[in-house]
């Protein structure tokens, strides 16, 4: 019988690199409420293939719905956003981050720390691995009659970056993206700036790596599930290509470098994780409306998530990608087309299966997630597949993004109990 | 000449058919011979032509089809097209094709592209992507390389070279084919009662399956035969349907809705048989021909960008005005990303221009017709009622 689900506590434990990056993300939704005194301009866009270090060049201020819509779920309001939008006539099938953003529009467009979320002067359509993006945009776009710019990032179907499609993309930015930002901003765009920017990225992504790829130790030193949600936080929005993104993932390296030489496992909510039992792979992004609840039944059990595809939605960085001044644009159109979505189903399963080796993995936990096409289509298959090669089990949790009529704590919480016996019996059979 | 029934029937027999007994047929016929499936939306099928080769719509299972491996590779929150199609493959229905085409519709069919590549890695499969900026040294530019790059895909089959010349005989006949339905599309606009939409869905469906030098005689003698029946004519709502371009409503369904008092007299099936607007010039490069043309003369559709929010939409509401449509049924397969997310802008459109519209889903396989028919019969009594 499943054990009783238990509530987390309500004191939290954070170090100091989590205080500095809620400090950094609260940051940019201080600036976003103040536009009306600060005079900033405002382009909104989204996580994968987004191009802050461009946008900074024109001195706008950038809003990311979709880290709004998971503030949103984070602090258990995305769900009254999500019905208000479906009142509206959007379906209950779709995307709910499409959903909670609309819904937020409605009901007065307040962001999730208090302060009103500003209208956009640009839409950044970065239509990057994601369908929905697309539409999403027009949606707004429809409500808003704003300038919209459209980049187009070819999907990678064959499984490699083309020169045609680097190309296209650059060509886009010359003739789509920077004049349209130069229109909207009044600032003349400087290519040295952008390339300060992309130094700055480079840096960041160093040592975003490095904390990445510290899970290999065991004990792993952080979760690179729950946790990574928190690291990838300032390198995935308005922070890439900042000295303050440089700074963060200093001191984060710092803090688990400190934690690898004491020899000791993830911070959680709840206190560092002592006793790592069993070291999992995740495939899709997590539930957020319960995700305390959702990191709990992993690290009651001993679990500790040691590499995840959702913390590569905004960049690969692992497989060797960095953003390189010497080649601004063209460094940009890569990593766009780098992304994890962008790549198609046999990369992804090659980039998993390599996760498991890698990382010295017991097994693969897809949480596939209602809302995702993007991700979710397909993800039977890959588990199938890496279960094959790699003779790891896998197992699949159903859940959403942010409408917490998708999250069944109890039926998750079985499946994750049957599956960490499913590990332990293999274990015992020398698997 | 075939009468009316005759060529409705063979149509039916084509449309019933998930071992595709015709393209096979049509293969075993000649040494040599491939058949290259493509997925809905739009492929440039005077490549495939050109090359020698079978364009085969694959576009599901319909409600025929029991799917039981394709279930175990889907979520339930995921529409059903994929799932029947990886089934037609995993029962080998589709043994006999030499390479799949999966346009960039969304992303289910995107990843669909990545899960043949894994189940059948013996076989070409192709994610076809299409330009979404339509600048022609941009877009245009970036899709003349996909075409060429689709092209060097064929030629390693057939392992022969795609000419220039057949090329523009390919263009020219698939000209011929978006003409003709072009003009099926008309008369059925003005005498609906001559031209149901169910054989009209059929001889479409049928373009799908067979040779496009056959289709454009069979749409040719269909339009003879219908043209000379005296058939009842009703008094219908006349209605433009909306949102079913990628998993196909069962034949039923589209019954049901004429059967429940509309004469359907625009629709978005099939796109790719009258995707382009206007004619692609045989008079110069065809590459660039298919390219531009692509750019500047394609149907208005969800998974397509619309640049200008000013026409966002409009398209629409040009349809209903001139085919003289009383209303709009939006009918999108369930979990539809494209129809469904577009959904509420195409209403807001239809809002403002007082055009009436509902709304339902549905899949391949719906069996229950009764709500579909109460919902479009009570649509049509209202726009006769009240519009």
């Amino acid at each position: 019988m499943s054990a009783p689900i238990r509530k987390p506590s309500t004191d939290v434990q954070k170090d100091a690199s989590m205080a500095k990056q809620k400090a950094m993300i609260d940051s940019n939704f201080d600036r976003l409420g103040n536009v009306k005194n600060s005079g900033e301009k405002v382009s909104y866009t989204f996580v994968p293939g987004n191009l802050n270090e461009l946008v900074m060049c024109f001195d706008m201020v950038g809003n990311y719905p979709e880290i709004n819509a998971i503030q949103n779920g984070l602090r258990k309001t995305s769900g009254g956003m999500i019905m208000e939008a479906e009142k509206w006539g959007h379906s209950e099938d779709v995307c709910t981050y499409v959903k909670a953003d609309i819904g937020m529009m409605r009901k007065g467009n307040i962001g999730p720390t208090g302060q009103p979320i500003p209208e956009p002067d640009i839409l950044m359509l970065s239509y990057t691995g994601c369908y929905t993006f697309l539409k999403w945009f027009e949606l707004l776009r429809h409500d808003y009659k704003c300038e919209t710019a459209m980049l187009h990032v070819p999907y990678t179907g064959d499984g490699v970056i083309t020169k045609s499609m680097i190309d296209y993309v650059v060509k886009q930015l010359k003739e789509e993206v920077i004049p349209k930002y130069e229109k909207v901003s009044g600032v003349k765009f400087d290519i040295d700036r952008l390339r300060q920017n992309l130094a700055y990225s480079a840096q960041a992504e160093d040592d975003f790596v490095w904390v990445l790829e510290s899970a290999k130790n065991k004990p792993s030193p952080i979760d690179a599930y729950f946790g990574g949600i928190y690291y990838i936080g300032p390198i995935f929005t308005a922070f890439r290509g900042t000295d303050l993104a440089v700074d963060y993932y200093k001191t984060l390296r710092t803090e688990i470098e400190e934690r690898i030489r004491k020899g000791q496992g993830p911070i959680t909510p709840e206190g560092e994780m002592k006793n790592e039992k069993y070291r999992i792979v995740t495939e899709g992004p997590p539930n957020y409306t319960s995700m305390r609840e959702f990191w709990k039944m992993f690290y009651d059990e001993g679990a500790v998530v040691v590499a995840s595809t959702y913390t590569k939605v905004g960049g690969t960085y692992d497989f060797g990608f960095r953003h390189d001044p010497s080649r601004p644009l063209e460094s940009l159109a890569e990593y766009c087309l780098n992304c994890y979505t962008n790549r198609n189903l046999p990369e992804r399963t090659r980039m998993l299966e390599s996760y498991i080796n890698n990382y010295e993995a017991d097994g693969l936990l897809i949480n596939s997630i209602k809302s995702c096409n993007s991700f979710a289509a397909g993800e039977l298959m890959m588990m199938r597949e890496v279960e094959k090669r790699t003779g790891k089990p896998a197992a699949f949790v159903e859940t959403d993004l942010v409408d917490p009529r998708y999250f069944s704590a109890a039926n998750v919480k079985n499946r994750l109990e049957s599956y960490f016996q499913m590990i332990d019996q293999k274990r015992r059979a020398g698997v | 000449m075939a009468t009316r029934e005759e060529i409705v029937d063979r149509c039916q027999e084509l449309y019933d058919d998930l071992n595709f007994t015709s393209a096979r047929a049509w293969k075993d016929a000649e040494a040599g011979r491939h058949v290259i499936g493509f997925m809905p939306m739009y492929v440039p099928r005077e490549i495939i032509h050109a090359a020698g080769m079978l364009p085969l719509g694959i576009l599901g299972g319909g409600d025929q089809l029991e799917v039981i491996q394709g279930d175990a590779y889907y979520q339930s929150y995921i529409c059903r097209i994929p799932r029947s199609t990886i089934e037609l493959l995993l029962t080998e229905r589709l043994n006999f094709v030499d390479g799949m085409l999966f346009p960039s519709i969304c992303d289910v069919i995107r990843n669909l592209s990545g899960m043949w590549k894994l189940l059948r890695p013996d076989v070409y499969a192709h994610y076809f992507d299409v330009p979404q900026n339509y600048l022609r040294d941009v877009g245009g530019e970036f899709y003349i390389h996909e075409l060429n790059v689709l092209k060097e895909g064929l030629e390693k089959i057939s392992g022969r070279k795609v000419t220039d010349e057949a090329l523009k005989n390919s263009i020219t006949l698939y000209n011929e084919n978006r003409k003709l339905t072009r003009e099926l599309y008309k008369f059925r606009a003005e005498k609906p009662w001559l031209a149901p939409s169910s054989e009209i869905y059929l001889i479409n469906r049928a373009g799908m399956l067979i040779p496009v030098e056959d289709h454009n005689v069979l749409i040719r003698d269909y339009i003879n035969a219908a043209r000379e029946e005296d058939r009842p004519k009703r008094d219908n709502s006349r209605v433009v349907l909306s949102g079913s371009f990628c998993e196909q409503p069962p034949l039923n369904l589209i019954k049901s809705i004429e059967m429940a008092g509309c004469y359907v007299v625009d629709d978005d099936y099939m796109l790719v048989n009258r995707w382009f607007t206007k004619e692609v010039p045989t008079d110069c490069d065809p590459m660039e021909a298919l390219s531009y043309t692509f750019l500047e003369a394609s149907v208005k559709m969800p998974s397509c960008f619309e640049p200008n929010e000013d026409i966002k939409g409009q398209f629409l509401v040009d349809t209903v005005r001139e085919n003289g449509a009383e209303g709009v049924i939006f009918a999108a397969a369930s979990f539809c990303d494209p129809a469904l997310l577009e959904r509420p802008i195409l209403q807001d459109v239809l809002n403002l221009a007082e055009i009436p519209h509902v709304s339902f889903k549905y899949s391949e396989n719906t069996g229950q017709m009764q709500p579909i028919r109460e919902q479009a019969g009570t649509f049509a009594d209202s726009i006769k009622l009240w519009s």
